[in-house]
């Protein structure tokens, strides 16, 4: 059995293709993300693409795959001129894109996500012996020996689904595939058999774009290295040429230490802003106990899943929760909602900035004042003392807009997250948690969002940052709480935190 | 006055963009429509164009618009009430019986009619808070809620009725009839409602955090949720509010015919969507106006004064207008961002 599911998985890898990508540039109405990439990839080799989130990684992608279309520029495969209409035209060529975000149905088994839009049809009917069969040879490709075909994928853990994903991708008669972040949900082992899986994949020609993060892994699979900064190639190496350090700086451009400005010392008197004991979420936090005092930056590190935001979540009372005791500012007592939340001076920043965040169709103004709109009411609502607000948030947040009177979509990613951090801080917190604050933003950006997390812990606030960027976190936070499968494994002062040791607590490696 | 609809990332020039934003400012098109359709009305009758018609028009308009202001809230925030036409006949009928049992102990007739005016009003509020209790505490969709209650509220019409209809008390005829055929500075005293209610409307949505909040929950009830608004309680507010001007709109009614019958407000709920959607209010929530929603509930009485007045097409076939006007403007605004 083995042995066919190997063959049956990679048989269809066997003939490579070399795609070119020329000129490339990718405008959102007036932001260009991409401004002319030039890149090819040959067959039979695993590319790293390496790039800070919004350096026009996953745009790029998307083109390559057909989820966009280039505004300027275009794509060859064998160098024969090709123009994608939708991911299936570029699936017809062999290259597939695995998402960062699943696309699967949770509520259909996994062979019915396998061969969801490519059903194999038997006459009229479907062909569902032949497609569960597919199924089990490229689940074992994967390593997904125990999971079953007719299992609902709403019953998988959120690394099984990744692998399904490239299951799927397989069967799919991938030449190219594209994996974005593929590693961030698993566990060493899942990661070991995946990366044979991928040198199976290259023996028989295929090519491979790997993104991550994770410099270690970069270097130990890919061949060559590809860094994309500010929607430009500025470097294409062969793999072995270059340092993790040197593949660092080149992501941000400049030495790292510039990005993040000098920590002041908490004193030890100062007073203890948010605490937490005992604090369960069922299914995602057990037993997760913290304290933050007034002018900390406090961390949570952990993979995808690992159950920090879920953590949050409940303290805002948008989860069903347990805890022995909270004290927000002072007060004790467990919200029960944002409002109760933000009542008691605790706002939260949302890792989901569309969906969660902001009114994207809402004015500036509007989405400003929402969380603090009484105060623009008595009873009326005052346009003049919301414009008033907004043009100070303008200033004092630094973001850039035309006009103030636009809605929240024409922003750029980086403005629209000032925007949101200028929501959260407009009911003036004592404590505020920061979901992933610099997500999609560039780094000028983020340079600024640092600039300001400081300075909101400097003003006496208690600061949370929940991350996924290690570095991030190293550079701002005094201390960092590294959660893994919604248990706390530990509380990392600054002098220890390096992302080695980030990396382990997490992945339970330590 | 209201969050436009703007494509999101395409800005061109600035004179296009405030030609584009002129024209998706959600009245406009009800506006042409209504200014066409008074047009069309002129040349096809000489009687359109009077003073007489036209405070009919408006006289008639003003249940079916009082309870498209509350409507218009509903739906902004995301909701739908299928259930508005039986509540009003429920409320009319126990409104009606309710004055009928006050008679007999000799209080004036006044007092009575003002009891059973209010009733309506608490009535209709009662009914309304426990739409909103039901789709929030017993997250049930609205749909299905207020599908439910559009039953139960005929049925029970009809059983107090025992099939028939409920008269009211004729003593009390005399005092309740100027509420419907009574007028002020020669304005008819429901016109005058329609506008006090349309008015408190327009303010109640553009100039107070609640207002605020029913959009914020219709364009993204999460992003509201996250951002501290109390999403519960507003929406049973709409509902509340919604069920209040049904049962204002009642009291205004029930003098008119002086009775109910399981055929009181027969497809009432069909016309006050439609006055919202075909006023420029989106469906799926998030934005929407009050002028709008007036303009559309009078535009769809023009239409009904029309085929009163003319033959072209049969009387009978009013609703079928009406539902094809909902689904053609319904189609030109899909494509809507």
């Amino acid at each position: 059995m083995a042995m066919a599911t190997a063959t049956t998985a990679t048989a269809t890898a066997t003939n490579g293709v070399r795609v070119e990508l020329r000129g490339i540039v990718k405008r959102f109405g007036t932001v260009q993300v991409l401004n002319g990439v030039d890149l090819t990839f040959e067959p039979g080799r695993v590319v790293g693409l390496l790039g800070e989130n919004g350096a026009g990684k996953s745009t790029l992608m998307k083109i390559l795959s057909g989820y966009e279309q280039p505004s300027e520029g275009m794509l060859a495969v064998h160098g024969r001129s090709v123009r994608f209409a939708g991911p299936r035209a570029a699936e017809a060529e062999g290259i597939v894109l695995i998402h960062q975000e699943f696309n699967l149905a949770e509520d259909l088994t996994v062979a019915q996500n396998i061969f969801l839009g490519h059903e194999l049809r038997r006459g009229w009917w479907l062909d569902d012996v032949g497609m569960r069969k597919i199924a089990r040879s490229v689940l074992d490709a994967v390593g997904l020996r125990k999971v079953d075909p007719d299992t609902r994928v709403r019953e998988l853990i959120v690394a099984e689904r990744q692998l399904v994903e490239i299951a799927k991708a397989l069967s799919r008669h991938a030449r190219v595939l594209i994996m974005d972040e593929p590693t961030a949900t698993l566990t060493p082992g899942e990661t070991g058999r995946l990366f044979e899986l991928v040198a199976r994949m290259k023996a028989e020609g295929a090519t491979i774009v790997f993104i991550s993060h994770k410099l270690d892994e970069v270097e130990r699979i890919t061949d060559e290295v590809v860094v994309m900064r500010d929607g430009r190639l500025v470097a294409q190496q062969p793999t072995a040429s270059l340092t993790r350090a040197q593949m660092a700086n080149l992501m941000v451009g400049r030495e790292l230490a510039d990005l993040y400005p000098p920590r002041s010392t908490v004193p030890t008197d100062a007073p203890v802003l948010l605490s937490v004991q005992g604090m369960s979420v069922p299914g995602w936090a057990h037993d997760v106990s913290f304290e933050v005092r007034a002018g900390e930056v406090f961390g949570f590190a952990g993979l995808v899943g690992s159950g920090r935001t879920e953590l949050f979540e409940g303290l805002l009372g948008l989860r069903e929760r347990s805890a022995q005791r909270v004290t927000v500012a002072g007060t004790p007592g467990l919200p029960g909602s944002p409002r109760e939340a933000a009542n008691l001076g605790l706002t939260y920043l949302s890792e989901d900035r569309k969906g969660r965040g902001l009114h994207v169709r809402f004015g500036l103004r509007e989405n400003l004042t929402l969380m603090a709109l009484r105060r623009h009411a008595q009873p009326w609502l005052k346009p003049s003392s919301e414009a008033a607000a907004l043009a100070q948030a303008v200033r004092e947040f630094g973001i850039r807009c035309g006009a103030l009177d636009v809605p929240a979509s024409s922003l750029s990613g980086g403005n629209q997250q000032k925007l949101a951090l200028a929501k959260v801080l407009h009911p003036a917190p004592r404590v505020v948690v920061l979901d992933e604050p610099t997500r999609g933003v560039d780094i000028g950006a983020k340079r600024e969002i640092y600039a300001l997390i400081r300075r909101l812990a400097d003003e006496g606030r208690a600061v949370v940052v929940i991350s996924s960027e290690l570095m991030e976190l190293i550079g701002l936070c005094h201390r960092v709480a590294v959660m893994r499968g919604g248990r706390m494994q530990a509380t990392l002062e600054a002098a220890q935190l390096t992302e080695q040791e980030l990396i382990a607590h997490a992945t339970g490696t330590h | 006055m209201q969050p436009e609809h703007i494509d999101p990332p395409a800005m061109p020039a600035a004179p296009a963009v405030a030609a584009r934003r002129a024209l998706r400012l959600p009245a406009v098109g009800a506006m042409l429509g209504l200014v066409l359709l008074c047009i069309a009305g002129t040349l096809l009758n000489s009687q359109f164009a009077t003073a007489d018609n036209a405070l009919n028009v408006l006289t008639r308009t003003a249940f079916i618009g009082i309870i498209a202001v509350g409507m218009c809230f509903v739906i902004i925030s995301g909701g739908i009430d299928l259930s508005v036409g039986s509540m009003a006949a429920l409320i009319a009928g126990v409104t009606i019986l309710l004055m009928n049992k006050l008679v007999p102990l000799g209080w004036s007739p006044v007092v009575v009619v003002v009891l059973g005016m209010s009733a309506a009003v608490l009535l209709g509020a009662v009914f309304g808070l426990a739409h909103g209790l039901l789709i929030t505490r017993g997250r049930i969709e609205p749909f299905i809620v207020t599908l439910g209650t559009l039953g139960i509220f005929r049925a029970y019409l009809t059983y107090f009725a025992d099939g028939g209809a409920i008269a009211l008390d004729n003593g009390l005829a005399d005092t309740y009839g100027p509420v419907y055929y009574g007028s002020l500075l020669g304005i008819p005293v429901p016109v005058w409602v329609f506008a006090l209610v349309a008015i408190a409307g327009a303010v109640l949505l553009n100039r107070t955090a609640f207002g605020r909040y029913v959009q914020a929950i219709g364009s993204n009830e999460q992003v509201a949720r996250y951002a501290a608004v109390d999403v519960d309680r507003i929406k049973v507010l709409t509902y509340t509010l919604l069920g209040a001007c049904v049962g204002v709109a009642t009291l205004l009614y029930v003098p008119r015919l002086g009775s109910a019958s399981p055929t009181t407000g027969l497809l009432w709920e069909l016309e006050a969507i439609a006055a919202v959607i075909v006023g420029g209010t989106a469906l799926r929530g998030g934005a929407g106006s009050i002028a709008g929603t007036v303009i559309g509930a009078v535009l769809l009485s023009v239409i009904s004064n029309i085929l009163n007045l003319t033959n072209i097409i049969s009387v009978y076939l009013n609703a079928a207008v009406q539902g094809f006007v909902i689904i053609a403007v319904a189609f030109m605004q899909r494509r809507r961002p």
